[in-house]
């Protein structure tokens, strides 16, 4: 076996890969940019080599760097991880001219497969099911339509060497066919640099189901199954999950041996994903192939029991694949959620900065942490802003969902906005949950955009009851601080009323053996938990069923996060509930409208334009004094109306900088 | 007897009642609670013991025989929180607008006076339109009386104030001198002269919320410490303040039991500092990671905020905090910031309160307002409170402590008792290129040479290894270790004895 490998990657790939080859008595070597200086995926490795600057074209897609940093460490392959050179033919020809093996596919089928026209030609050649279309170039507007009306509309129009959903076109009739053709091509030159299109079926009601592949390099080729990744949000999948909650064994059958067939095809050896589009009556269209380790593989170990990454680097050593087809046993059910620095409440902007406070709920048999980053790591914006993925496992698919509500309640994120109460909304959704998916299962569900009242409100009593238990253990030790005078030594209360949004809970709370009782009307919440004071995430049991409540200190109240909604607490006597009718609603604060340069200085970075909503806490400008960058935020919430001064500007103290409307 | 009891009864619900059912009406529509209703959330349920319900005041002008109260406008007594004494005086709107008679002001100078002498703090709710003009000056003379007992009992009990509604004029001197100043928001207002008198003499048009409200005094004047949203978030947070609070200048801050361990690491710290010398932190999540249970009472949040302020707990015990924010005008020293620091600093050395300092500082602001507005003086102020301080002092230095800064920020020199570093501290008189384009004037053309010698110089001074050589550090220690190190030092120096020399007082730079 190697001795030791290079993982060109950073993040939780990084720290993946480097978990089995520790596992396998390997040693890694990690490569790493200036941002990832104190990266984990560096402290990890036993070895790490700095290849450059922050942006990824000058360190992770550096593949000279690599190859010298391997020659310089004695690492004999590199595992590539997924993006950056993972699908590189040039750095896989270059490192195996240095005398170093690739832990991946060959050249043939990278480059085949990288390509979206040889790669669907080869497809049909190999008796895999394709979209009906014609996948030479398109010579023109008319040649546009004639295809199109050959292939029946609707017909979708696509750039040969596009992705991500750019030069991407669905035409109805001649005439959209027409104007579609023009626009594709003009996004296809501008992104792509290549400006050729191609036409096909455009399926409806698609869903989007891999299937993983294993080759060796002696002829060998089995599939694992599949992954449904149908949740998608603007072709950036969301949750991902297997099996499919769609497919019929021999779906699943026909699905494997094709995909078996193209891996053959291109004399595939390494791990790699077919990807499909499924209609509503099962049939399957190839889509591409993914020559490398997918994101979402994890979900494809957990029902199969396999190392997804240990097959790739033992195939890559020469070795057999240690398992036949009939060795491959689908158990149970495994459900993946991307956990994103992103704010789902702001079109999902994505948010970068320090994490704070970062508690990933536990690892079990049924939860999986993939991550790359810990409490005190930042969130850089130089890479992609995934903070973890999240996996979890069930005998069936509801306990895996199950799994992945809990698992997502105790995940404990401060100091970046994350997607956590958008993906308990997704997971809770009547939909998801039917596992009636499409690919157009977010948009549909959420035409304009997501919102706090998306997230559905669950038992909102538990949080009560967590809330109430924990003033109650606050106020008793309260009243064991020193220097009381005696003849007034405090009276425990057991009556209390939480308000929580604005409703009234009267409950009473009783202390009994390991817990509490919480009476409300005639329920009684049985709360047992080791709760210590100062702890953010409450994991109870409340009667007998485990939960976890995020309650966080906001001074006189509390603030809860639970099942993805937030809710504001207050714990009172009914004597103060009852005057609280005659508290006010706030009157929302005097938006002050200018945003005045605190100090003089140099303004280095304006953060907003015109037009932009703002949140309370988000950074608006950087103005450099005295050598120190200081990072200017919003005060309340509010558009910005007006940019009244330039970035490079130098400021007087109080000159307005941006004006809001 | 009888009869005594039947009146006793009469007047007893005479009192509860205030001004009338229709003006605690009017009180209420105002978002506004009544004096007792107050009382009732600041004090532990049933421990308010009242005096001086039956005062009634002696004016025999414009008609006011006929118009007399029982309490005459202010509630008083005492009470406890958390079973800790306290005396309290509540000022009530419903009665002449809780405008101050001579009575009303000897209810509130007879809770003083017994506060000082047993030893408790006295915490007053404002809510008053002001003098009650028709006694004239036996009114002023009343505030007078209370000013002298505010100014007797700083440093001896804490006070602590609590603006509610109006307060103006001559009133607003007696909160000036208390320790401490919460406001409630939209309800509450403070200042010296009136909107009116305003007009009248400098012809500026303003409100009152615009002259005196929450948000001015603790955003631009600095005179309030803190602002809450109602009434009753503000008696619960005082409640929460007062928990950390000495009875007296002669006890050691109140202790509660905690099960945050004093060893409790903290990984992330050592990740905190940017590798980028010019890019800002957050020291409060320093603060909050050491502090028990992750819980700081910050105060003045919202002025000055280059210097942060407020207690935590070590141990279960009150230690204040004062610390330098690099988010903020880099962390520097100015004339508010200063201030700030200073007064805090006095409050918590006059009540035998530790105090923890962290230190990133890169020297005074420099500027015409600075030196037009007297930061000569007013850095003073900081200095010297600092210098004469004789509880327990921790220092911490995270990243820079330049010149004069260091100095003042409990440095060792100022009877610091334990002085830390974290590895990334860089104690120098002035950072590296500041200090090299001094030293190789003649070089400033060559931009080869001055940067050779600015490496020189940032190799040389930008560590904490210089001032730890000669002892003005006591230990570098790994930032996750900080708490634990802060704990046992502050444990170290529980029974600390230090005095400075006798004198009538000495002569703060004010």
């Amino acid at each position: 076996m190697f001795k030791k490998i290079l993982i060109a990657n950073r993040g939780e790939i990084a720290c993946r890969v480097m978990k089995t080859a520790r596992r396998m008595g390997i040693q890694t070597v990690a490569v790493y940019s200036d941002a990832d200086a104190a990266a984990m995926h560096v402290r990890m490795a036993d070895e790490a080599v700095h290849i450059g600057g922050s942006a990824s074209a000058e360190s992770y897609l550096r593949g000279e760097r690599i190859i010298q940093a391997c020659k310089d460490t004695g690492a004999e392959a590199v595992h590539p991880g997924y993006g950056f050179l993972s699908e590189n033919a040039g750095f896989r020809e270059a490192l195996e001219a240095a005398g170093i093996t690739f832990i991946g596919p060959g050249v043939k089928a990278i480059t085949t497969m990288g390509d979206k026209i040889t790669s669907k030609q080869l497809a049909m050649e190999s008796g895999v099911n394709t979209i009906p279309g014609y996948t030479d170039v398109i010579d023109g507007p008319d040649h546009a339509v004639e295809i199109a009306r050959d292939i029946g509309y609707p017909v979708m129009l696509k750039a040969s060497a596009g992705g991500g959903g750019k030069g991407m076109r669905v035409v109805r009739n001649d005439e959209e066919c027409r104007d579609g053709f023009e626009r594709a091509s003009n996004e296809a030159r501008s992104s792509f640099g290549d400006e050729r299109v191609f036409a096909e079926k455009f399926i409806e009601e698609p869903r989007h189901i891999e299937i993983q592949v294993l080759a060796d390099n002696h002829g060998n080729a089995i599939y694992l199954g599949e992954r449904e990744c149908s949740v998608q949000r603007r072709h950036q999948k969301v949750i991902e999950e297997a099996p499919s909650p769609f497919l019929d064994e021999a779906t699943r059958k026909a699905m494997g041996e094709q995909a078996v067939a193209l891996a053959r095809a291109v004399d595939y050896s390494s791990a790699g994903t077919v990807e499909f589009i499924v209609d509503a009556q099962r049939n399957f269209y190839f889509l591409e192939m993914n020559t490398r380790l997918q994101v979402e593989h994890p979900v494809t170990e957990l029902i199969t029991g396999q190392d997804l990454v240990e097959h790739m680097i033992r195939v890559a050593y020469g070795e057999k694949l240690s398992l036949a087809q009939d060795d491959v046993q689908l158990k149970g059910w495994a459900l993946e959620t991307r956990v994103y620095a992103e704010d789902p409440f702001r079109n999902f902007l994505p948010s970068i900065g320090r994490l704070v406070h970062y508690h990933a709920p536990a690892e079990s048999d049924t939860v999986r942490v993939d991550t790359g980053i810990e409490e005190g790591g930042e969130v850089s914006m130089f890479y992609d802003p995934m903070i973890a993925k999240l996996i979890t496992y069930g005998e069936n698919r509801e306990q895996a969902i199950d799994n992945m509500a809990d698992a997502l309640d105790a995940y404990y994120i401060r100091g970046v906005s994350h997607n956590i109460s958008f993906l308990n909304a997704l997971i809770m959704h009547p939909r998801f949950r039917d596992g009636r998916l499409t690919t157009n299962f977010i948009a549909e569900e959420y035409p304009d955009g997501f919102h706090a009242e998306d997230v559905p409100q669950s038992d909102t009593l538990v949080p009560v009851a967590i809330a109430a238990v924990v003033h109650v253990r606050q106020a008793d030790r309260a009243a064991e601080i020193s220097g009381q005078t005696r003849r007034f030594e405090r009276h425990l209360r057991r009556d209390w009323v939480v308000i929580a949004n604005g409703h009234h809970y009267p409950v009473t709370v009783n202390a009994v053996a390991h817990g509490y009782e919480v009476g409300h009307k005639d329920h009684i919440y049985r709360v047992k938990t080791d709760w210590r004071f100062g702890e953010r995430l409450v994991q109870a049991e409340v009667n007998g069923r485990a939960v976890t409540v995020q309650l966080d200190d906001t001074g006189a109240g509390y603030r809860a996060f639970h099942r993805g909604a937030e809710m504001d607490l207050l714990v009172l006597t009914p004597e103060v509930a009852e005057l609280t009718r005659h508290m006010l609603e706030k009157v929302p604060p005097d938006l002050s409208r200018f945003l005045l340069s605190p100090m003089p200085g140099l303004l280095v970075r304006l953060s907003v334009a015109e037009g932009d909503e703002v949140k309370a806490g988000e950074e608006l400008a950087v103005v450099e004094a005295m050598k120190m960058e200081n990072s200017l935020r919003a005060v309340n919430d509010g558009v910005v109306a007006k940019v009244l001064a330039n970035q490079g500007d130098s400021l007087t103290v109080d000159q307005p900088i941006l004006e809001f409307s | 007897m009888q009869d005594n009891i039947a009146r006793l009864r009469e007047k007893e619900a005479a009192a509860l009642l205030g001004g009338g059912e229709h003006r605690i009406q009017q009180q209420h529509l105002k978002g506004k609670l009544t004096a007792r209703e107050r009382i009732a959330i600041l004090l532990d349920e049933g421990s308010f013991e009242e005096w001086d319900k039956f005062v009634e005041h002696r004016c025999n002008d414009f008609g006011m025989p006929d118009q007399k109260y029982p309490g005459d406008g202010v509630i008083t007594g005492f009470g406890t929180i958390n079973g800790r004494l306290v005396f309290v005086f509540s000022q009530d709107f419903t009665v002449f607008g809780g405008a101050l008679s001579e009575a009303h002001a000897e209810k509130i100078c007879k809770v003083m006076d017994q506060a000082m002498r047993v030893g408790a703090p006295v915490i007053g709710l404002n809510d008053s339109g002001g003098a009650r003009i028709q006694e004239g000056v036996a009114s002023l003379g009343g505030y007078a009386e209370i000013f002298q007992r505010n100014v007797l009992a700083s440093g001896v009990v804490p006070q602590l104030s609590v603006i509610m509604g109006p307060c103006a004029g001559g009133a607003v001197y007696s909160p000036a001198m208390t320790d401490f100043i919460f406001m409630v928001e939209d309800r509450a207002y403070m200042f010296v002269t009136g909107p009116d008198v305003v007009k009248t003499v400098t012809h500026e048009v303003v409100t009152p919320e615009e002259l005196g409200g929450a948000s001015v005094h603790t955003r631009k004047s600095g005179v309030a410490d803190l602002a809450f949203t109602n009434d009753i978030e503000a008696l619960l947070r005082t409640r929460r303040f007062f928990d950390f609070l000495p009875p007296n200048n002669r006890e050691k801050p109140p202790r509660w039991p905690t099960d945050d361990p004093a060893n409790r690491q903290e990984p992330s710290l050592n990740s905190l500092i940017p590798a980028d010398a010019s890019k800002p932190y957050d020291i409060k999540e320093v603060i909050e990671k050491v502090a028990d249970e992750g819980s700081f009472f910050e105060l003045q949040s919202d002025y000055a905020q280059n210097i942060v302020i407020g207690f935590i707990r070590l141990q279960g015990s009150t230690v204040g905090v004062v610390a330098n924010q690099p988010m903020v005008l880099a962390g520097c020293l100015d004339i508010d910031s200063s201030k700030k620091g200073a007064r805090f600093v006095r409050f918590c050395d006059a009540f035998n309160i530790p105090i923890l300092t962290l230190v990133d500082v890169p020297g005074f602001m420099p500027g015409t307002a600075q030196e037009y507005g007297g930061i000569i003086k007013n850095g003073a102020k900081l200095l010297y409170a600092y210098a004469e301080c004789t509880v327990p002092k921790v220092t911490l230095i995270t990243r820079k402590a330049y010149g004069g800064a260091y100095d003042v920020m409990a440095s060792k020199h100022l009877r610091g008792d334990v002085n830390l570093a974290w590895p990334s501290a860089e104690i120098a008189v002035m950072g590296a290129k500041g200090a090299v384009e001094i030293i190789f004037r003649k070089d400033i053309g060559d931009q080869e040479k001055i940067q050779a010698r600015t490496d020189e110089y940032q190799e040389k001074f930008a560590n904490p290894f210089i001032a730890a050589s000669r002892g003005y550090i006591d230990d570098v220690i790994m930032p996750q270790d900080t708490r634990e190190k802060v704990c046992r030092s502050f444990a170290m120096l529980r029974d600390k004895q230090l005095e400075n020399p006798w004198r009538k007082h000495g002569n703060i730079p004010l």
